[in-house]
């Protein structure tokens, strides 16, 4: 079992980064993709916006720093349709059906790699007899598979957002990676103080959080990104703002996931205290993690309090929720690495 | 911090500009913005920043003698950072003004708030707005078979079903506005969310005044049973409302303690086993207490916390006197590699002559106690933390202790002044024992490891502000659960008469007061609801 779920990861790092690659070739090729808006731009500049006006979904994406109207994506199970009139001549149907077909391409390796990535997660509980987040390898690949079934969840709930796929697959390959590389631990039972029903519960909202919070921070950034294209900045990071959702629709996406995601790591904290209370005798000890705990939970609940306020700025606010992610992978990288603390468990 | 007072009127500066009024002004300006979001978000930004170097640096609420090691590694630096409250930060004076702020901030908020919002529950909804087209949601052209009354009726009817206050207005021209409003559970959910938060604060100030804690390093056995009195623990505290007489009486003995490990040496399992005795009763009961399980007192709990080994030591002195000693040994690793000190004061006195101050011949042995022994003796570590192949190097010194001096002193070290001054010297090499070895001193006097018994630290807290806390908690999620899913919205139909003939107009608009996805939909739900019925 322990060997099974090992193996399954390495076919769900795989299976992010098949996913990955044809988010990224659908988001460089598509036909509101960076290659086509040069071709377009190139070969018929005067039809440009009327093209890209006609493109379906993200069609507003192409208002530069226009007022966009602050209308809800609506709920419709259609994918980015292919743009119906060709940019740059040739057989505009193919290539916008090919495109399509990367999308969709994208969205089942991803379902394949959450369902091996939950399988991994499953083999390693059989294997231990125990909930498989007991040491921080574990938690990881629990914060992970989170963080992909809310992207799936999202994604289909709100097919508009998928160009944000690219960069969710990207931060899973990368966190799976470390974890594998870096944080592996062998199956065993739990450390004494770790054996109690509260890891069921405490733990899993924890972890719970984290993945949600994981794909709010990846839409706070896109956010960035696409305000800061919006604006009619081009440098590198900007140029990525071309085919995604019009920031005011991230931002909102942003806001809800994080409003989401809230309660949840409110009670993840409030779950650890409890059992910190018959764990070591206190609630509350400003132990490190329950320090950068409290301190992303306060960023977060400054987040929340600035987007609320109409004189700060929305992409202001949206920089506090950064900031809390900051605060979340201190908590869970610094915090297990560079701090000795009572959270310090299995090696790591 | 509630944008409300961004609203208001600005503080209307005295005519005249007397003092007292120029004093005034100041006072009100500085608790609007001490009260405005903007002072508030960055107390709380301020918060977070302040609980870092609390994490970096050892703190005193969570191990002194880390404190105390990082100063005497960080000379220079050291006492500053003790200076600027940096080893206390969260009860350090600037941490305390930023939440007591903070919390400040929070009450010159929330408390207007919460007048309005009571205000606005025993309001009725505010007519409908003279330009209906101009709000986020608009429908016109809706037609209604009857007079305007019962189109006003209808409609009423129709928006007390969806739950939503309502409130219907006679017009001059002979129609009427139907004013309605939900979701006044958000703000409630709000107001809850930031009381709970000061109800939380109370519980916490509640349990440092009127709780206590102490901790003890107690040895397996009869003979390491304490009661509950200050002088028994090693370190404790006390809240500041909280007099050693209040201390609930109980005693405590650990009979056993149990360690388990896997054959990586991470812990499986630890449990004692705890008999005590409450009050006067006389009758000891007994209880399993383990980590995740402690024993739970009237106006205490007990816990396990920590755990290690103390080897047993006779020594036999130049006199043939006998003495055994349990030394406590401190675990400096994972796998329980101890040191500690056994003592013995009383060591080499000549039954005849007495003690003699300037000539004392005290004894003590500094020693490091290994479970397993490494396989490569040069490996100064433990290989596992239970005792596979135990081994205890001791190491000799005789002369004066120091301990008439007066002057507290951990019972773990040697007093390195009595040895720096010569009045301590250490004898001979350092002794490598296993169990029911025997060594030999240069003076012809005896040393022998016995054996160890067990030890555990038992901790036992009193804290009463729990309960508040737990429920602050509890009211804070139930608060921000209303608050954030909670969507507050105004509706408004306008009936207008349609010249005389018994068909009324109706033109429908909607504002949502938060941002919430929906709105659209229920909107147009509710116009074509109304479509049906009017």
């Amino acid at each position: 079992m322990a060997a099974l779920s090992d193996q399954l990861l390495v076919v769900a790092i795989l299976g992010y980064l098949v996913a990955m690659l044809c988010y990224a070739a659908e988001y460089s090729f598509g036909a509101r993709g960076a290659v086509a808006r040069v071709a377009a731009r190139a070969a018929a500049r005067p039809r440009e916006l009327a093209t890209v006006g006609a493109g379906g979904s993200t069609a507003a994406g192409s208002t530069v720093g226009g007022s966009t109207p602050p209308v809800v994506a609506p709920v419709s199970p259609a994918p980015v349709s292919p743009a119906p009139v060709s940019p740059a001549g040739g057989s505009p149907g193919n290539v916008g059906r090919r495109l399509h077909g990367l999308g969709v391409a994208a969205l089942v390796f991803t379902v394949l790699a959450a369902l091996a990535h939950a399988g991994c997660l499953a083999t390693r509980g059989l294997a231990a007899h125990r909930v498989p987040w007991g040491n921080m390898y574990e938690f990881v690949l629990a914060v992970t598979l989170v963080a992909a079934v809310a992207w799936l969840v999202l994604v289909v709930r709100r097919p508009k957002v998928r160009p944000l796929g690219l960069f969710v697959a990207l931060t899973l390959v990368v966190l799976l990676g470390l974890d594998g590389m870096v944080l592996y631990t062998r199956v065993a039972p739990l450390v004494p103080a770790l054996n109690s029903y509260w890891l069921k519960i405490h733990v899993t909202l924890a972890a719970t959080a984290s993945g949600i919070l994981l794909v709010g921070f990846c839409a706070a950034v896109l956010h960035q990104i696409r305000a800061g294209y919006e604006r009619g900045k081009r440098g590198f990071p900007f140029t990525l703002g071309v085919r995604l959702p019009v920031a005011d629709n991230l931002e909102r996406l942003t806001f809800r996931v994080h409003a989401f995601a809230f309660p949840i790591w409110t009670l993840a904290i409030i779950c650890g205290a409890i059992w910190a209370e018959s764990a070591w005798g206190r609630y509350w000890g400003w132990d490190p993690k329950e320090t950068w705990s409290f301190i992303a939970w306060v960023v977060y609940a400054g987040y929340l309090h600035a987007r609320a306020t109409p004189s700060v700025k929305r992409s202001t606010a949206t920089w506090i929720a950064v900031v809390g992610w900051v605060a979340m992978m201190v908590n869970l990288f610094g915090v297990n690495f560079v701090v000795h603390g009572l959270h310090s468990y299995a090696g790591v | 911090m509630s944008t409300v007072h961004a609203a208001e009127a600005p503080p209307t500066t005295p005519p005249d500009g007397a003092p007292r009024n120029r004093a005034a002004g100041l006072a009100r300006r500085s608790w609007r913005s001490l009260t405005s979001m903007r002072t508030a978000l960055i107390l709380l930004f301020l918060l977070a920043v302040a609980a870092i170097p609390g994490s970096l640096l050892p703190q005193r609420n969570v191990n002194v003698e880390k404190v105390s090691q990082y100063i005497a590694a960080h000379p220079t630096a050291g006492p500053w950072l003790d200076r600027l409250a940096l080893f206390d930060v969260f009860s350090s004076p600037w941490f305390s003004a930023i939440y007591l702020l903070l919390f400040v901030s929070l009450v010159g908020c929330v408390v207007p708030r919460l007048r309005t919002h009571l205000q606005a529950l025993l309001r009725t909804p505010p007519d409908a707005p003279a330009r209906l087209s101009r709000m986020p949601a608009h429908a016109g052209d809706l037609r209604h078979d009857g007079d305007p009354a019962s189109a006003a009726q209808a409609l009423r009817a129709l928006l007390r079903r969806r739950r939503f206050r309502v409130a219907v207005r006679e017009q001059a021209d002979g129609g009427y506005t139907v004013s309605a409003e939900k979701g006044y559970l958000k703000e409630t959910g709000n107001l809850l969310f930031h009381f709970s938060l000061l109800l939380l604060l109370f519980g916490v100030a509640f349990g440092s005044w009127y709780g206590w804690h102490g901790n003890r390093n107690v040895i397996a056995g009869p003979d390491g049973a304490f009661c509950d009195t200050l002088q028994q623990y090693d370190d404790y505290g006390l809240g500041a409302r909280v007099s050693p007489r209040d201390l609930p009486p109980f005693c405590v003995q650990l009979d056993s303690f149990r360690a388990s490990y896997l054959d990586n040496g991470q812990p499986l399992q630890f449990a004692g086993n705890i008999s005590y005795t409450v009050g006067r009763s006389a009758q000891p009961r007994e209880q399993s207490v383990s980590v995740n399980h402690p024993l739970r007192l009237p106006k205490a709990n007990v816990y396990l916390l920590g755990h290690g080994y103390a080897p047993v030591i006779r020594y036999t002195d130049r006199f043939g006197r006998a003495q055994t000693t349990a030394a406590l040994f401190l675990p400096e690793d994972d796998t329980l590699t101890s040191s500690g000190v056994a003592t013995f004061p009383d060591a080499n006195v000549d039954p005849k002559v007495g003690v003699d101050p300037n000539h004392k011949q005290q004894v003590a042995f500094w020693g490091i106690y290994l479970p397993t022994a490494p396989s490569d003796p040069s490996v100064g570590h433990s290989a596992f933390p239970a005792e596979r192949d135990p081994r205890l190097m001791l190491t000799a010194y005789r002369g004066d202790l120091g301990m008439d001096a007066g002057i507290p002193h951990s019972v773990y070290t040697l007093d390195q002044d009595e040895i720096s001054s010569g009045r301590l010297q250490k004898v001979g090499k350092p002794m490598m024992l296993k169990p029911g070895d025997s060594a030999t001193l240069d003076d012809g006097t005896k040393v022998e490891f016995l054996g160890t018994r067990p030890w555990a630290t038992i901790a036992v807290r009193y804290d009463p502000g729990e309960k508040i806390v737990l429920v602050a908690a509890g009211l804070l999620v139930l608060g921000l659960l209303i608050s954030l899913s909670g969507r507050r919205r105004r509706v408004w139909f306008r009936v207008t008469p349609d010249g005389g003939r018994s068909v009324s107009l109706v033109e429908a608009a909607a504002l949502p007061r938060n941002d919430y996805p929906g709105f659209q939909a229920e909107f147009e739900r509710i116009v074509s609801e109304a479509k049906g019925r009017t």
